[in-house]
C-alpha cells in the first residue's frame, strides 16, 4: 500500500517541477539567445532608428541636425524649389536620373554577373574534386586587396592612355582611344569585376548538390546539351542564381568606390549622392530621407524577384 | 530514331515476338575500355563480344567491379569505347551521344527530376523529341496506367515512395518507346519485398511492350529469376553466356560456379572424354560420367575439377562420397548437411526436410549419391 501511495505522490509532484523546469529552460533560451539581439538591436536596428529620426529633422547650418521636425528632407528626395522663389516646386529631375541609373546600373550588373558566373561556377563544379578547392580559392584571392586600390587598377586598364586603348591602337584597330572612364560602362566593368565572385559562390554551391546523374537521365532522354541546360540544370540551381542575384544587386545599388572612381564626379549614383548631402551639402535630413529611401528600394527590389523567383515552387519542396 | 510511338503496345509486342529467338538487337564486337593512362590504366572491359537478342530480358551479372555497368553506360552512350563497335539494330552508334540512341535507361538511384510531377517526368523524353502536346498527354496516361502510378501523376519524387519513384522512372525510360531498355541495378535500393514485386513487374512490363531489356545487377537470384539470358561477367570479360538454367546447371568454370549458386568442387581423373561428354574418377575411386564445357576435351589421365549442386546429391545407403557430418543448418524447407569426405575436403548437401524425419546430427557418418548428370567438369 504504502508503495503505491508513494508512487501517486511522486506521479503527483511532476507538474510543478515540469512547470519549473519549463521556466528555466525558457529562461535559460532568452539568456542564450541575449548576444544575438543584442547585436540585432544595436548594431542593425538602432542606427536605422537613428537615420530614420534625423531624415525627419532640420538641417543644422554647418551639418548636423537641429531638433526641429520637418517634412523638408523627404519633400527635397523627389522634389526641387526654385533657387529664387522657393514657393515655385517642380519634380526633382537630377535625382530621378541619379535613382535610375543606379537602380539600371546594379541591374545589368547582376545581369552581366550571372551570365560570367555561370559558366565560371560550372567549370569549377566540374573540376576533380581536388581541384575545385584551388579554383574557388583563386575567385576568392581580389578580396585580399583593398576595394579603392582594386578600382584604381581598372582606372589604369580602361583609361585613355590604359592598358586597352594602347593595345587597340598600337594593333591599328582604332585611330582616336575610346572614351571608357567616366562613363557609366566604366561603373559597370567595375561593379561586375568587384561583385563577381558573389555570384559564383552561391551558384557554385548550387551547382556542387546537383546530381550528375540527372543530367546523364536527361541526356539520355533526347535532350540535346543545351536542352539539358535549360530544362534541368536552370531550374534546379535557380536557389543559388537568386542567392547570388541578391548578393550582388544590393551593394551595387548601393555602390560608392566603384561610380566615385570610374563614373568621375559626372555619372553620380545613390550612395554618392547620400554622400553629398552629409558632406559638401550639409543637408543631413535630406540625406537620411535619401538613405530611407535606398533601402525601401531594395527591399522592393527584393519582394518582387522572390515573388517572381518563387512563382515555379522550390524543386525541394515536396 | 527512337521507336514509333504510334505503334501501339499489342501489336509491337506480337512482332517483336515472333522475331525473338534469331534477329540482333545488340551486336557488341571486340569492345574494349581502358579508363586512365600510362601505369594508372585501368581496363574495365577486355575485347568483349556479345549479341543481346531482340526482345529478351538480357542480364549482365557479375560482382562489383566486373565492368558491367561500364559496358551498360558504353550501349546508352555515356562512354566512348576505347576499342571496338557496338551496333544498335543493326547500326554502328559509335561517336552517337545518348540523346541519339534508340535506348533509354532507367538509372539505380532512379535520377528523376526533383522539379517535376511523376507526369512531367514521363513525358520528358517525348517533349524532347518534339512530339505533340496532345500525343505526350495520351502516352503519359497510358504509361501512368502501366505502371499503376494515375494516382501519383501530380506528386513530385520527394512525395513518393522509393517502389513509386522506381515505377515512375520505369515508365519514363519506357514513354519514347527506345528498342532498347537499359536498366542499372534498378531493384538494388528496395527493401526485400518490394524487390520481390518489382521482379515481378518488370517481366510484367517487358511481356507487355515487348521491349530488349538489358538488365545489370550482382543479385545472382535475381538473375536467375528473371532472365530470359544471362552474361557472367568477371574482371572485364564475359566468362558465359546462356539461359539460367545451362548457366546453373552447367557453369564453363570455377568463378561461375562458385558465383551462382552454393557448389561442391571435387577434384577427379579423367578415364575417358568424347565431345561434350566425359566418364571420370573421383577421389573415392567411383567412376562417373560428367558433362564437359563447350570445346573443352579433356585429356584422359588429365586432373580436372568438378563441380556438384548441393540438391544434385542425397544421402543414400550405396554412394559415391563417404564422410561424417560437422554441421547441420535447418533452412526450415531444408537442412544444409555440411560434410567432411573420408578423401579429405568439404561437400555441402541440401536435404528436403519431411514431417516428422530427422536429418543426421553431426557426428553421424553418412555416404553421399550424387544424381545422374550431377556432375560437371570446368574449364581449368
Amino acid at each position: 500500500m504504502t508503495t503505491v501511495r508513494e508512487r501517486l505522490q511522486a506521479d503527483a509532484a511532476p507538474p510543478d517541477a515540469e512547470a519549473a523546469a519549463a521556466l528555466a529552460a525558457g529562461r535559460r533560451r532568452w539568456l542564450l539567445l541575449a548576444p544575438a539581439l543584442v547585436v540585432l538591436v544595436l548594431a542593425a536596428s538602432g542606427p536605422l532608428l537613428v537615420v530614420l529620426a534625423y531624415s525627419f529633422l532640420t538641417p543644422g547650418t554647418f551639418g548636423g541636425v537641429r531638433w526641429e521636425l520637418s517634412a523638408e528632407g523627404w519633400f527635397r528626395v523627389f522634389f526641387a524649389r526654385d533657387i529664387f522663389d522657393p514657393e515655385t516646386v517642380r519634380l526633382n529631375h537630377a535625382h530621378a536620373s541619379i535613382f535610375w541609373r543606379s537602380v539600371s546600373l546594379a541591374f545589368q550588373t547582376t545581369v552581366i554577373c550571372a551570365l560570367l558566373g555561370f559558366p565560371t561556377a560550372w567549370f569549377i563544379a566540374n573540376r576533380p574534386e581536388r581541384t575545385r578547392a584551388v579554383w574557388l580559392f583563386v575567385i576568392t584571392i581580389p578580396f585580399w586587396t583593398n576595394l579603392l586600390i582594386r578600382t584604381f587598377a581598372i582606372q589604369e586598364v580602361i583609361r585613355n592612355e590604359g592598358l586597352v586603348n594602347s593595345v587597340l591602337m598600337a594593333l591599328g584597330l582604332i585611330q582616336a582611344p575610346i572614351q571608357m572612364l567616366y562613363t557609366d560602362f566604366a561603373i559597370l566593368v567595375g561593379m561586375a569585376y568587384v561583385f563577381l565572385p558573389l555570384m559564383v559562390l552561391p551558384l557554385y554551391a548550387a551547382m556542387d548538390r546537383l546530381d550528375p546523374r540527372l543530367l546523364e537521365a536527361a541526356y539520355d532522354l533526347y535532350a540535346s546539351r543545351v536542352r539539358v541546360l535549360w530544362h534541368v540544370v536552370l531550374p534546379l540551381v535557380k536557389p543559388g542564381l537568386i542567392a547570388g542575384s541578391i548578393l550582388v544587386f544590393i551593394p551595387s545599388i548601393g555602390a560608392y568606390v566603384t561610380p566615385r572612381v570610374l563614373g568621375g564626379g559626372r555619372n553620380l549614383m545613390l550612395a554618392n549622392l547620400i554622400e553629398l548631402q552629409f558632406g559638401q551639402g550639409r543637408n543631413w535630413p535630406l540625406g537620411a530621407a535619401l538613405a530611407v529611401t535606398l533601402l525601401v528600394i531594395v527591399l522592393f527590389a527584393l519582394f518582387v524577384y522572390l515573388r517572381f523567383a518563387s512563382k515555379d515552387e522550390d524543386p525541394r519542396r515536396a | 530514331m527512337a521507336a514509333d510511338g504510334t505503334a501501339d503496345v499489342e501489336t509491337r509486342a506480337r512482332r517483336d515476338g515472333a522475331a525473338a529467338g534469331g534477329t540482333a538487337e545488340i551486336e557488341i564486337v571486340g569492345l574494349t575500355k581502358v579508363f586512365g593512362r600510362g601505369s594508372e590504366a585501368a581496363r574495365a572491359l577486355d575485347e568483349v563480344n556479345l549479341t543481346v537478342r531482340r526482345g529478351e530480358f538480357f542480364t549482365l551479372l557479375g560482382p562489383s567491379g566486373c565492368g558491367k555497368t561500364t559496358l551498360l553506360r558504353m550501349i546508352a552512350g555515356f562512354e566512348q569505347p576505347t576499342r571496338g563497335a557496338i551496333r544498335i539494330d543493326g547500326r554502328d552508334v559509335a561517336g552517337l551521344g545518348p540523346n541519339r540512341r534508340p535506348v533509354n535507361t532507367v538509372f539505380q538511384s532512379y535520377a528523376l527530376f526533383p522539379h517535376m510531377t511523376a507526369a512531367e517526368n514521363i513525358g520528358f523524353g517525348l517533349r524532347m523529341l518534339g512530339r505533340p502536346r496532345r500525343e505526350v498527354e495520351a502516352k503519359v496516361a497510358e504509361m501512368l496506367r502501366l505502371v499503376r502510378m494515375e494516382p501519383m501523376a501530380n506528386r513530385r519524387p520527394a512525395a513518393i515512395s522509393g517502389g513509386q519513384q522506381q515505377r515512375v522512372a520505369l515508365a519514363r525510360a519506357l514513354a519514347p518507346r527506345p528498342r532498347v531498355l537499359l536498366l542499372d541495378e534498378p531493384l538494388s535500393a528496395l527493401d526485400l519485398k518490394l524487390r520481390k514485386e518489382m521482379q515481378g513487374e518488370l517481366k510484367r512490363l517487358q511481356a507487355e511492350t515487348g521491349i530488349t531489356f538489358v538488365f545489370v545487377t550482382h543479385d545472382q537470384e535475381e538473375a536467375l529469376t528473371m532472365s530470359d539470358r544471362i552474361a557472367v561477367m568477371d574482371r572485364g570479360r564475359i566468362l558465359q553466356v546462356g539461359s539460367p538454367r545451362a548457366i546453373y546447371d552447367r557453369p564453363a568454370d570455377r568463378f561461375v560456379a562458385d558465383f551462382i549458386g552454393d557448389t561442391n568442387f571435387l577434384e577427379a581423373v579423367v578415364v575417358r572424354s568424347v565431345g561434350d561428354a566425359a566418364t571420370v574418377r573421383l577421389p573415392s575411386g567411383a567412376v562417373r560420367a560428367a558433362s564437359v564445357p563447350e570445346g573443352l576435351a579433356p585429356v584422359a589421365g588429365g586432373r580436372v575439377t568438378v563441380v556438384v549442386r548441393p540438391e544434385h546429391a542425397a544421402l543414400a545407403e550405396d554412394g559415391e562420397l563417404v564422410g561424417v557430418v560437422e554441421e547441420a543448418v535447418y533452412f526450415g524447407t531444408d537442412t544444409h548437411l555440411h560434410v567432411r569426405l573420408d578423401t579429405g575436403g568439404r561437400f555441402t548437401l541440401r536435404r528436403q526436410n519431411m514431417a516428422g524425419d530427422h536429418a543426421p546430427e553431426p557426428g553421424a557418418a553418412v555416404t553421399i549419391r550424387i544424381a545422374e548428370s550431377g556432375l560437371r567438369v570446368l574449364r581449368p
